[in-house]
């Protein structure tokens, strides 16, 4: 497959005085294929969000390339990636489109705004493109004249897929896209995202922490334990036979209706170890893990293959 | 044997004043929860899961009125209570654990000194032996390193840690009832299971009843004995956890089970709810409020909703039920 993101040795180190240096995101390198949904999954404080920003071009790495089909962004800085041609090849989709909207633009203005500045658009052809862009994310055309307060969930999730897509993005990324939304809600919007990836081609890089959604959108999973990602896989195989003790922990802390599927489960305990200034010998999920042995202290396991696409980073899996 | 529930809701109604008109928010609700027992509210939002709750802890908000309806605990009726009455109860015999720890904590007081307020408050503990209490408190929640943790502010710790102290406050004076409003909201999966084994564990140990409210089956079929579910005020069925997810009779129910993703279903399996809730500001509202959204409207289905017992502890408010 083609890679359509290339992300090689990517790190982010916040400086936070006194000569300490916090490390979000260390050292990761993964692709997204074109066509392709990769999940990103990992507790709060792992680096995810960071990750993200980076890859969008909010945040400008302390390390690594951004490679996206020839151009390498990281070289970009982010104070200047508005005016680039290559912001329009990555749009967003956030979290609780209650917030990230413009509470005084209507939705036909939200979802024209990127039209507006991005395409160069205006006049009939922005309406028109604007109208299409409801009709392809099942907005009603009569709701397009509304404010987000008068709005319900699901239409503000609507808008905001429409405002994401509207540049046509090669790249779209997902930041727990439906986790404000009831169940019934939810699979509407799931179902839609779906739909327009298979009708406009575009790759998707789902970030949730919903085990079950992840499962039903992604190709690929990866999981990320405090700055680094510690399995990679195909998400049916990674979610059936998980290697690394964490996605052991992660699948296990699903929900289970049936009590035969609750034996053996694995619980975390403990809080994740500091991210400032980590000691580089020493396995991150060291003192957590269950396994945890004296060769985790000394010796950080590193991400190798595990089998076809499978990597894993750790010493017993 | 006939045990008595540790809280009855009988015909519990409950109407909002807006200025645009009057919201019927909850219609004669009633359910009981025994004593050890968990029992799960599960609804879309607007389907008065929280209302139920905040009527029952005498918390609604000014322009909410329980128009009819009683909730027996422990021999008293809850709603007939005076405020003096409640603010007594509340802390000691109710507690509630509310979904965002970090609003729900003061953020200016040290969390140690905020469980020590409880046990002086309502647990007849004297203000020099409290702190020991507290830390005391902070162990049963496996906080690590209890004697630290206990002069930290909220925003030094994790939003798992601001739970597990919500945690020990509401539980500081052993309640007789908890109510949980979607106490995992917004934390990870793997604090939530942490989470949610602590409230079970610690339920059982000590008989309290413990109601639930989440818009997560999945959730809730894990870690509650029952399942009550809600739908624009009404609640339309209400079974042994299990019962319900082998065997769900209102279409409802079915339906908010299909479009949970679970283990094998893939995308296009699940099925979405059609339509919304009605607007319950409306005079001419139907007998049956899913009325409009349902595949099985009969004509039967204008009369007054039935109550009907189709299975051990598994009741359903429907004409047609699958």
């Amino acid at each position: 497959m083609n890679a359509l993101l290339d992300i090689a040795g990517l790190a982010k180190r916040f400086d936070i005085g006194g000569k300490r240096l916090l490390h979000a995101v260390d050292h990761v390198s993964f692709t997204i294929g074109k066509g392709e949904t990769v999940g990103l999954v990992g507790e709060s404080g792992c680096g995810k969000s960071t990750l993200v920003r980076l890859i969008n071009r909010l945040l400008d790495p302390s390390d690594g390339s951004i490679a996206l089909t020839g151009a390498d962004l990281a070289k970009i800085r982010a104070s200047g990636f508005a005016g680039n041609p290559n912001r329009k090849r990555i749009q967003m989709v956030f979290q609780d489109a209650g917030d990230s909207l413009n509470p005084r633009f209507t939705a036909a203005q939200a979802i024209a705004d990127p039209l507006r500045r991005l395409a160069g658009l205006s006049g009939a052809k922005l309406t028109a493109r604007v109208e299409a862009l409801a009709d392809m994310t099942g907005l009603p055309r009569d709701l397009l004249t509304r404010f987000p307060h008068q709005l319900s969930g699901g239409q503000k999730a609507r808008v905001g897929i429409a405002r994401a897509i509207a540049v046509e993005p090669e790249l779209l990324i997902l930041d727990e896209p439906t986790a404000a939304l009831d169940v019934s809600v939810q699979v509407v919007i799931l179902q839609l995202l779906q739909t327009l990836k298979r009708e406009l081609g575009m790759s998707y890089l789902f970030v949730s922490h919903d085990l079950n959604v992840v499962r039903l959108l992604c190709d690929r999973v990866l999981v990320m334990y405090l700055g680094k990602i510690v399995e990679s896989g195909p998400a049916a195989e990674v979610f059936a036979d998980p290697k690394h003790p964490y996605t052991k922990a992660l699948i296990s802390a699903i929900p289970q209706a049936e009590p035969e599927k609750r034996l053996g489960r694995l619980r975390l305990s403990g809080e994740p170890r500091s991210p400032i200034d980590p000691d580089p010998r020493v396995c991150r999920f060291y003192g957590r893990c269950p396994k945890g042995e004296p060769r985790c202290s000394s010796d950080m396991p590193v991400l190798r293959e595990a089998g076809p696409a499978r990597e894993v980073a750790c010493h017993f899996a | 044997m006939v045990a008595i529930p540790a809280l009855a809701v009988e015909d519990l109604s409950v109407e909002f004043r807006t200025r645009s008109g009057v919201v019927k928010v909850l219609d004669h609700v009633g359910f009981t929860v025994e004593k050890g027992e968990t029992v799960a509210l599960v609804g879309e939002s607007g389907s008065g899961k929280s209302v139920t709750a905040f009527a029952v802890m005498g918390i609604l908000d000014a322009a909410g009125k329980v128009t009819s309806g009683r909730a027996m605990f422990g021999g008293s009726d809850l709603l007939a209570q005076s405020e003096r009455d409640l603010a007594e109860l509340r802390g000691r015999e109710l507690s509630m654990i509310f979904q965002n720890p970090r609003t729900a904590l003061n953020p200016i007081r040290r969390v140690g000194q905020q469980i020590a307020d409880v046990l002086v408050r309502h647990g007849g503990a004297t203000r020099p032996d409290a702190p020991r209490e507290a830390i005391k408190m902070l162990k049963k929640v496996r906080i690590p390193d209890p004697e630290r943790r206990a002069e930290a502010y909220p925003f030094e710790l994790s939003g798992g840690m601001c739970q597990r102290i919500m945690i020990a406050i509401a539980l500081a004076c052993r309640p007789a009832l908890l109510i949980a409003d979607e106490p995992t909201t917004g934390l990870d999966v793997t604090t939530q299971a942490v989470i949610m084994d602590l409230i079970g564990e610690l339920g059982r140990d000590s008989g309290m009843a413990t109601i639930f409210i989440t818009h997560d089956l999945g959730l809730a079929a894990e870690y509650c004995d029952r399942i009550v579910v809600m739908h624009a005020g009404h609640i339309v069925e209400s079974a042994p956890s299990r019962a319900l997810f082998a065997n769900a009779r209102h279409p409802y129910s079915a339906k908010l089970l299909a479009a949970t993703p679970g283990e094998t279903a893939s995308l296009a399996s699940l099925v979405s709810i059609p339509g919304g809730l009605p607007d319950l500001r409306r005079a001419d509202l139907p007998a049956c409020r899913y009325s409009g959204r349902c595949e099985r409207l009969t004509d039967a289905c204008a009369q007054p909703l039935p109550h009907k017992t189709v299975g051990e502890r598994h009741d359903v408010a429907c004409w047609n039920p699958l």
